[in-house]
């Protein structure tokens, strides 16, 4: 690990840290599919890094390593210097990497409030017996994890709808009530598997303010997946390009568009 | 126009997340805790503690430890009357084995002891769901019959097989066996009805609620933000047995006096409380109370227009019971699929807003 301490300065002037996260060589197959291949790439401190790539390239898998879901046959993740053993995805959230999902997750039968509550379980210290009570530490627990919540419902802007049961809201609300509650955790590091799927223009550059402000105001890690180019560009510090399950470029944003790897894969390569 | 939140400003995070946060509502439960402990155990006699109130109280009870089970964490069970037995049994042998101890501590304990046993069947939940997990709960239920049928230890050696209540007394007053008065075994079952209602509404507006109801929704989306999901399908299992064994204690002691387990506890009671569950509304501590209500009340009504209204031979009477009762179930599960709850939920909606509407 050469430069793991020190880290650089992006042309907007943002410090970024040292590697927080590092996937060494990972392989991840599925009978005889052979879904990631021999990836290595890092995460660091304070940035925004993209995943990108030409659907059943691998990316959501990979994030599904990240977060525990798949455990790869080859290869290690390294978080916060030191390689974590096997995982269950809970245990994964409680090191504090928080995320959200492609086809939204969240809990339908619960209001906005409930859900974005579910985000601070891992503060939550009091046993089912004080719970029962409620009276006493639960009820004061619950009280200071709200003040918490409510700051994350102020941030996203979902004051309105707090107490609607998340079934009855629209797509866009319900993307940005999952990201409230991935932030609610206050993870170090946020994985977000396309959290601009299926809005339109202005829904996406709300969005994308919201990933910006994230980054900006808690210092969060960010690691995404989009397929917009036009945002993956402008939002991210560092891009991985996947294809077919293998890593085909890795860079700023300036590096990746002048890979010819990368264009071919996206435009295709004449065959003659 | 009483019915409102207008002017009612909440100020804290612990006064907009209380249980009733509108004033009207408020009042209106503490005037029924009020009718229920001060005026009713004097004018209750014997025939409406036992063909109502009694049935009422104690089926709430179980309905609650269902509704924890089924509409809070998504998990269905079968074994409700195996899981009552085991609170039955339990009772009966610590109330022979200890006659001086107060019963109120006997019937927690009993809840106590069938908390285990359902936290050790509800172990095969964490691998299969659904209707699968109906299965093996049904599982569980046969076999906790038959083990009570077949094992002497269970009902101390008697000739009949079956299980007696011995007279027991809290502070004195009498509130097994045939001494005992109607207005006792009211108030006795009122209290742990009231009890298990409070328990049960500080888990399921808690953190442990929540967990419970992000398993029920959808358990990888559960995991992913944090939910030990084994330790969150075990407590449910835990804390829903514990009020079942408590109304299975409270059904064998207090109301019954004396039990046999296949005819008392056999699947016909799972699935009458899993009925009250549903009527009632899935993941709604009031659905509980209405579901038991519904389903109590209903029959004695029935009869009641039947044979001392119309004056029908009992017979056609008990028959037409089943139909209607059965009938009324399928129209309701059609109407409102979501229960006597969410009508609830949607007159309240309709009452803020009235007189005016729009």
């Amino acid at each position: 690990m050469l430069d793991n301490a020190e880290g650089y300065v992006t042309e907007d002037g943002r410090k970024i840290g040292g590697v927080v996260m590092e996937m060494k060589n990972i392989t991840l197959r599925f009978g005889g599919v052979v879904a990631i291949k021999d990836i290595s790439f890092d995460i660091r401190e304070g940035e925004i890094r993209a995943i990108i790539g030409p659907n059943g390239a691998g990316k959501s898998s990979m994030l599904n390593v990240i977060s525990g879901f798949y455990v790869p046959q080859e290869g290690e993740v390294w978080f916060h210097g030191a390689k974590r053993p096997q995982m269950r995805p809970f245990e994964v959230a409680q090191q504090g990497i928080a995320r959200t999902f492609q086809n939204i997750a969240l809990f339908e039968g619960m209001s906005v409030l409930d859900n974005v509550m579910t985000g601070r379980l891992g503060y939550m210290k009091t046993n089912i017996f004080q719970q029962a009570l409620w009276k006493g530490k639960a009820e004061s627990e619950e009280v200071e994890n709200r003040e918490a919540v409510e700051k994350m419902i102020d941030f996203l802007e979902i004051q309105h709808i707090r107490k609607t049961p998340v079934s009855r809201l629209p797509y866009g609300l319900k993307k940005r009530v999952e990201l409230a509650r991935a932030l609610a955790a206050e993870p170090k590091l946020l994985l977000l598997d396309e959290p601009m799927a299926g809005m339109n223009v202005e829904e996406k550059e709300d969005m994308s303010r919201f990933i910006l402000d994230v980054n900006d105001e808690f210092g969060t890690t960010i690691a995404l997946i989009e397929h917009d180019m036009g945002v993956v560009m402008d939002l991210s510090d560092r891009v991985v390009v996947m294809d077919y399950g293998k890593k085909i470029g890795d860079g700023t944003p300036d590096e990746v568009r002048n890979n010819q790897e990368v264009i071919d894969a996206y435009l295709g390569v004449s065959h003659d | 126009m009483f019915y409102r939140e207008a002017g009612d400003f909440k100020t804290s995070y612990t006064a907009d997340s209380q249980t009733f946060p509108i004033k009207f509502d408020r009042y209106r439960y503490y005037a029924v805790l009020a009718v229920a402990f001060g005026i009713i155990p004097f004018i209750i006699n014997d025939y409406w503690a036992n063909a109502l109130l009694l049935p009422f109280l104690i089926y709430a009870i179980a309905a609650i430890g269902l509704n924890i089970l089924v509409g809070y964490c998504g998990q269905v069970s079968l074994g409700t009357g195996g899981f009552m037995a085991v609170g039955a049994y339990a009772c009966y042998k610590l109330m022979t084995a200890f006659p001086d101890v107060s019963m109120f501590i006997h019937v927690i304990l009993a809840g106590g002891i069938t908390a285990i046993v359902g936290v050790l069947f509800g172990l095969p939940s964490l691998r299969i769901k659904g209707f699968y997990l109906a299965v093996a709960t049904l599982a569980a239920q046969f076999f906790l019959v038959w083990l009570f049928n077949r094992v002497p230890w269970f009902y101390n050696y008697s000739a009949s097989g079956q299980i007696n209540s011995p007279e027991r007394d809290v502070f004195g007053i009498v509130i097994t066996g045939p001494n005992a008065s109607a207005w006792a075994t009211y108030l006795f079952c009122l209290i742990f009805l009231t009890l298990c209602a409070i328990l049960a509404r500080n888990l399921t507006r808690g953190t442990t609620g929540r967990k419970w109801m992000a398993i029920r929704d959808m358990d990888i989306a559960a995991e992913i933000i944090g939910v030990n999901p084994l330790k969150a399908k075990l407590t449910a299992f835990a804390v829903s047995s514990f009020f079942v064994g408590i109304a299975g204690a409270l059904f064998f002691s207090v109301y019954l006096g004396a039990v046999e387990v296949g005819e008392v506890f056999g699947i016909q009671k799972s699935f009458l409380v899993l009925f009250m569950v549903i009527i009632g509304g899935l993941g709604s501590i009031f659905g509980s109370f209405a579901g038991a209500a519904f389903l109590v009340l209903l029959p004695v009504v029935l009869k009641v227009v039947g044979v001392d209204v119309l004056g029908w031979p009992t017979d056609i009477v008990a028959h037409l019971q089943l139909v209607i009762v059965g009938a009324l179930i399928v129209m309701f599960l059609i109407l409102e699929p979501h229960g006597l709850a969410q009508l609830w939920r949607v007159a309240k909606e309709k009452l803020r807003l009235w007189p005016f509407p729009h």
